[in-house]
């Protein structure tokens, strides 16, 4: 069974133009920068917002089609969808808002499910409460126990960790990931944090400035970005413009005056040579990719140094190249003010 | 001392703040959906009774409800249903007069609701009439409960629309402030002092209560 989106709708000069298919039990992230159309897309997904083309088809039945003229309401389509801010009613306690959504149920069973739910998301001691009394981990808990009563056959998640506190978002997340196993259907998560998309969604799409690229194996995105957009999303730390070298398996990067081989091939619409930062490293004469700089900057992060270089060669307004050092090994070099730095040829991937 | 005038006052008021109540609400909610040029039109059709001097607004209804007049005429032949110069003519006037100030509050408050709460419910299954009642009513409940508060101190002291529709017969239309012209005109002094006093009185009862109500509404959902 899967959700399958294939949509297009104008918000005045911003266009939306998605396509992509969740399936169940592999979930799927929308990744992309803020103002990229990832909740414009939700909202079309759950009926909130009508496409303007397209259609969304879910376990084979039809949400929307523009051409049938088919766009149910989104009471019939059974779609749960996690706000971004809960949208928790504030004048009902923890239990209403749950027990409201079991309407279809009689009595003793509508009070048998609550509290099922209540006790599933660790809720029972707040029952009572109203969502402003909650904490931020708990309106979380609360909205997808609501969302849960509602029966949906497909799970939406909008920047589900977005209104916490980044301390509190391990153990929320590790308790989200349970859950989500758990379900049966297919699940987007919409998110800007590649870090939280890899630990959780299996596979991923790109949406840039409301376009989408073709959905993907999270570890092959990380691998191999393909576009500049994708890699930037997937924490490149180095992307420069480059053009082909003077031989097979050369590019050059003008604005660092360097010629770099690469372990794969030139192809046509490439601009742009991307690496990590934790793929560069201080190399000894004669290597592979090896070329004199000077140390610009080091900046300290938690267990890593970050080490801003320009190659010697470099034009004046160049960009400086990111080197991500373990804080011994940056300590342990004999000239902190130039060295030579290396990259792999494997590690230099080709974007478009 | 004849205490007929305070209960038609308050009976006319009344029966006028439930009407308004569910009309206002029901127009506040209805603009909300409408294309921008037709709410600003019906929206200043809806205010205008606010604006206008109550006169006019009783001599408007006149032209539709009056015994000579097409509507007013032809449910006077038909159904024996006099519209003008009864207790329920007071209705009328109390209803154009007071409706503005429910209709307006209700839509600002609508407009302020949260609407990702409506979108979330509708996602949830929940009946849009659900909704609205269970819901966004009762997020909007304080700004309802000032304006139905308003509507009914504003149908309590209505005069200018009332004297034309309803008149002034002892016993049967006068209310509280026809009362007190007519005392006045009619040079009873002394009577018109105790009815001005019942009426201040009353205004400030009606007063207290909106100040209470806000004191209980500023606690709201902890």
């Amino acid at each position: 069974m899967a959700l399958t989106v294939q949509i297009q709708k104008r918000y005045g000069d911003f266009r939306l133009d998605v396509d992509f298919t969740a399936e169940d039990g592999q979930a799927l992230a929308l990744l992309g920068a803020s103002g990229c159309g990832k909740s414009a897309t939700l909202k079309c997904v759950a009926g909130i917002d009508r496409p303007d083309r397209g259609r969304i088809e879910l376990d084979g039945q039809v949400l929307f089609d523009s051409e049938a003229d088919i766009d149910l309401p989104p009471q019939r389509r059974r779609v749960g969808l996690l706000f971004q801010s809960y949208a928790l009613f504030p004048n009902m306690t923890v239990e209403r808002n749950i027990a409201v959504c079991l309407g279809r149920l009689d009595r003793r069973e509508r009070r048998r499910r609550t509290a099922e739910l209540l006790a599933l998301l660790r809720l029972e001691e707040q029952a009572a409460l109203h969502p402003r009394q909650l904490s931020g981990g708990q309106r979380q808990r609360a909205a997808l126990a609501r969302v849960l009563a509602a029966e949906p056959r497909a799970l939406l998640l909008d920047e589900p960790f977005s209104a916490l506190d980044s301390f509190l978002r391990q153990q929320l997340e590790e308790e989200l990931r349970d859950l989500l196993d758990r379900f049966p259907g297919p699940v987007v998560w919409v998110s800007h944090d590649r870090g939280e998309a890899c630990r959780n969604c299996p596979r991923v799409c790109v949406l840039e400035a409301g376009r989408s690229s073709p959905a993907r194996g999270m570890a092959a995105l990380m691998a191999d970005p393909v576009t500049v957009s994708a890699a930037r999303l997937s924490g490149c730390g180095n992307l420069v413009p480059a053009r082909p070298g003077p031989g097979p398996g050369l590019a050059e990067v003008p604005a660092w005056g360097l010629t770099l081989r690469t372990a794969v091939p030139w192809r046509a619409g490439v601009t742009t040579l991307g690496f990590r930062a934790n793929r560069v490293r201080p190399a000894e004469a004669g290597e592979v990719n090896a070329f004199p700089c000077r140390v610009v900057r080091a900046v300290e992060d938690a267990f890593s140094i970050l080490v801003l270089l320009l190659p010697e060669g470099a034009e004046p307004e160049a960009p400086p190249l990111r080197m991500e050092l373990p804080g011994e090994a940056w300590a342990a070099l004999p000239d902190r003010t130039r060295l030579l730095a290396s990259i792999r040829p494997e590690d230099l991937m080709l974007l478009e | 001392m004849d205490w007929f005038p305070l209960y038609n006052s308050i009976r006319v008021a009344a029966v006028s703040t439930v009407l308004v109540f569910f009309l206002g609400i029901f127009a506040a909610q209805a603009i909300a959906k409408l294309p921008r040029l037709a709410k600003g039109v019906l929206d200043v059709f809806l205010t205008l009774p606010l604006v206008l001097p109550p006169t006019v607004v009783g001599w408007l209804l006149l032209l539709a409800l009056g015994p000579r007049r097409p509507l007013g005429g032809w449910l006077l032949e038909t159904f024996g249903l006099r519209l003008t110069m009864t207790w329920q003519s007071a209705i009328f006037a109390a209803v154009a007069v007071s409706f503005p100030l429910m209709y307006r509050t209700a839509r600002g408050a609508f407009e302020s609701f949260d609407r990702t709460l409506a979108q979330a419910g509708r996602t949830l299954g929940l009946s849009d009439a659900c909704i609205f009642w269970r819901i966004q009513m009762p997020c909007c409940r304080q700004s309802i409960l000032a304006g139905t508060v308003l509507a009914f101190a504003r149908a309590l002291g209505e005069y200018g629309a009332t004297s034309m529709l309803a008149g002034y017969t002892p016993g049967r239309t006068a209310t509280v402030s026809t009362t007190v012209y007519q005392l006045w005109r009619t040079g009873q002094d002394a009577l018109a002092l105790r009815w001005v006093l019942v009426n201040l009185g009353l205004s400030a009862a009606v007063l207290l209560a909106v100040n209470l109500l806000e004191r209980k509404e500023g606690r709201s959902w902890p």
